[in-house]
């Protein structure tokens, strides 16, 4: 078994390098036009946001409706960092991810005691009032925002930016914190009476999304020149959100998948202007009716999962 | 192996993102749009705010845009080509800008138009020079859109159609003291918000540079609706007229509550104000005695516009705007262009637009200055009885 796990490892390695090597090569080849490579960096950008609230709103079950704040807050923080005080970009990213969870820290520690509909909206508000900040100050380019922001971004960044995200994401989850995390998720009065500190996990989980968004928000930054404080409206937490729900709370392949399929969605529609936003709303109210649950709801596909399949593609083939 | 089941998730999800991102290769693989190379159309992109927040500007400018074209088409084409125009939608959105931008730089357009907003023009400026793709962009206002000031360097390949703030404050300046003959006046404006502030600045200093004087200037923001406290104050400092560069829903309120407390001096604003909501807000009455800046004005006799007007009357079956009549000079212009750069090649097309001179549009003739802003005309429209009435025009004296 031990053995397997590590040749395991090893092909998920080679097939993470292959990947990375061989989209390295069709950009540095121009094979994959600029086209492509714009929604890739934007699939990517989605599925680190898409992750990261799926940490607080699906396996902590807290609503929260804030996530565009905090990618505000990573975007201009690193943008400052890069820009106005002409630091590299490596240090921009940890700064946007430290601002981020602080800010995350300060409005997580009074309104994570608010639950449901009411937290929802008191994080609702607080990504609103990070927004009317960001356009009445005048150092950060008011409502105008920041314009003419070098690209710094490369695939390299946002290949594995994105694995680690996730993989991050997946250990915590799978770890003690993670699962007094999904305990509190599961009846949070069952769990403090098991012993778990609620209060501080929340926080705990709350912080991480945070600083996740953070993160995304100085990829964002970094690759579409322009920051405005009008992007980071709550329209953008919502955008998440579905994200989130259509991929199916609690569930990081969910995550990945529905960011992915609205980026492609989104992308597939630019060519029919008068029908964007009405396909995009008839897929969602589809996907919610067959689907309420998420395409995988808090299923992933795991080991279990592949082999099983495996097992039936074995079995189906050895009857014939 | 079927037996085998590993704990370790981990390497699940690697390899989900791992398929996922070769799917998109797969997908670029297929459906890469190729660099056209027979050309037998011209291909010219539409980048437009079609939803979203702004969606009424971006929506006005690519009709106009769309008329333009098909018109020039229905007369036979450029160079003997027809045009083919891609239209393409940035949901109001600087991410979906930068998008479109590349989608239609990677499909072979000679040229791109639009989008409406400087923050969406910004974003589709490094893809247009990367490019070496001319961008021509209908109403983006702010200077560093066409100039680097950081590097006081022009963009090479952005232009724009719309004049500048600056050109609407002097040429009011201008206005006042030589039409209406006022020396004394006096300002209020919208202190959230750049374009008015920016405004109002230019005003006071042309006017001023002119032997005027400013003898009040007050401050509101847009959430306001009485605004009697500061008309009452300016009006003890006896101005002759009062400038006021805002929008129009803060305008009508303004004008009309300052004509309840009996101040008859003129008000003047810019282009801000040119909305139907205005007199169904101020009333036409207190709208006498009024004057603002505009692009042009559809009531402009002159048998072009009218001709506009009319052919855009019926094919959409509402008056057109500004922003309307910018995007169909900005379609005529973008024509010319080509056709005096004589092949549908962007870097001429784009020494083409730069050598532009004289372009007689129905926004006023237009050329472009070292910095690729337009120098034309600027429309002087009075209101009279709720209606719009064109007074002059008149070129900037930059």
């Amino acid at each position: 078994m031990k053995e397997k796990n590590w040749f395991q490892t090893l092909i998920i390695f080679i097939v993470l390098f292959a990947v990375y090597g061989v989209v390295q090569l069709g950009i540095s080849e121009n094979l994959i036009s600029d086209y492509y490579q714009t929604n890739i960096f934007l699939a990517g950008i989605n599925i680190i946001l898409a992750a990261t609230l799926n940490l607080i709103n699906g396996f902590t079950g807290h609503l929260s409706l804030g996530h565009a704040g905090f990618m505000a807050v990573g975007a201009y923080t690193s943008v400052v960092v890069t820009m106005k005080l002409g630091y590299p970009f490596p240090l921009a990213v940890l700064a946007g991810m430290v601002f981020a969870a602080v800010v995350g820290f300060i409005i997580g520690l009074p309104t994570l005691r608010l639950r449901g509909d009411y937290l929802a909206i008191a994080t609702l508000g607080f990504g609103e009032i990070i927004r009317v900040i960001l356009v009445n100050v005048e150092y950060l380019g008011g409502a105008t925002g920041i314009l003419g922001i070098p690209r710094l971004v490369n695939w390299t960044w946002l290949f594995w930016g994105t694995v680690l995200t996730l993989v991050l994401i997946r250990n915590f989850v799978r770890s003690s914190h993670g699962r007094a995390c999904l305990a509190i998720r599961e009846n949070e009065i069952a769990a403090e009476m098991m012993g778990v500190n609620s209060t501080y996990y929340k926080v705990l989980a709350f912080v991480l999304g945070a600083a996740g968004a953070g993160f995304a928000g100085s990829l964002y930054a970094h690759y579409f020149y322009v920051i405005q404080p009008s992007k980071f409206s709550f329209l953008l937490s919502f955008d998440i959100l579905v994200m989130v729900m259509v991929g199916g709370l609690g569930s990081l392949t969910g995550s990945c998948v529905g960011a992915l399929l609205l980026t492609v969605l989104s992308a597939l529609l630019q060519n029919f202007p008068e029908f964007r936003m009405v396909l995009y709303a008839v897929m969602l109210i589809i996907s919610a009716i067959y689907r309420p649950q998420g395409l995988f709801g808090d299923k992933e596909i795991s080991a279990q999962l592949l082999s099983r399949w495996g097992g039936i593609f074995r079995a189906t083939s050895r009857s014939e | 192996m079927a037996k085998l089941v590993s704990s370790r998730k981990l390497r699940y999800y690697a390899l989900a993102t791992a398929v996922f991102f070769l799917l998109g290769v797969l997908l670029s693989g297929c459906g890469a749009p190729q660099k056209q190379s027979e050309a037998e159309k011209i291909k010219i992109g539409i980048n437009y705010e079609l939803s979203g927040k702004v969606a009424t500007y971006g929506t006005s400018c690519k009709n106009g845009v769309v008329l333009a074209l098909e018109e020039i088409n229905k007369a036979g084409g450029v160079l003997g080509k027809q045009i083919e125009v891609i239209v393409r939608d940035n949901k109001s959105d600087t991410a979906e800008s930068v998008n479109v931008a590349t989608q239609l730089a990677s499909m072979g357009v000679v040229a791109m138009i639009g989008p409406a907003t400087t923050g969406d023009v910004m974003a589709a400026e490094p893809v247009a020079t990367s490019n070496r793709i001319p961008l021509l962009t209908t109403s983006a206002t702010a200077p560093t859109v066409t100039f680097d000031e950081e590097k006081n360097k022009v963009r090479e390949y952005i232009f724009r159609i719309c004049i500048i703030d600056p050109d609407q404050a002097m040429v009011m300046a201008d206005f006042v003291w030589n039409n209406l003959k006022l020396k004394k006046g006096a300002i209020m404006m919208d202190t959230g918000n750049d374009y008015s502030k920016g405004l109002a600045e230019k005003f006071k200093e042309y006017f001023e540079a002119k032997g005027g004087k400013i003898v009040a200037t007050e401050g509101f923001v847009d959430t306001d609706t009485v605004f009697k406290p500061q008309l009452t104050k300016i009006w003890a400092k006896k101005p002759e007229f009062i400038y006021i560069p805002a929008y129009y829903n803060q305008v009508g309120l303004i004008v009309k509550q300052a004509r309840e407390l009996g101040i008859d001096v003129p008000f003047l604003g810019a282009d801000g104000w040119d909305s139907p909501e205005l007199v169904s807000i101020a009333g036409a009455k207190a709208l006498n005695n009024t004057y603002f800046t505009n692009h042009y004005s559809s009531q402009d006799p002159s048998p072009e516009v009218q001709a506009f007007v009319k052919a855009y009357k019926e094919k959409y079956g509402v008056e057109p705007d500004s922003f309307a009549a910018l995007g169909y000079d900005a379609g005529r212009l973008m024509a010319e262009a080509i056709k005096q750069a004589g092949a549908a090649d962007p870097q001429k097309i784009r020494d083409a637009l730069e050598k532009i001179k004289d372009f007689p549009g129905i926004t006023g003739k237009l050329s472009f200055d070292e910095k690729h802003n337009p120098i034309k005309e600027v429309a002087i429209i009075k209101m009279v009885d709720g209606k719009q009435e064109l007074v002059t025009k008149l070129v900037p004296k930059r």
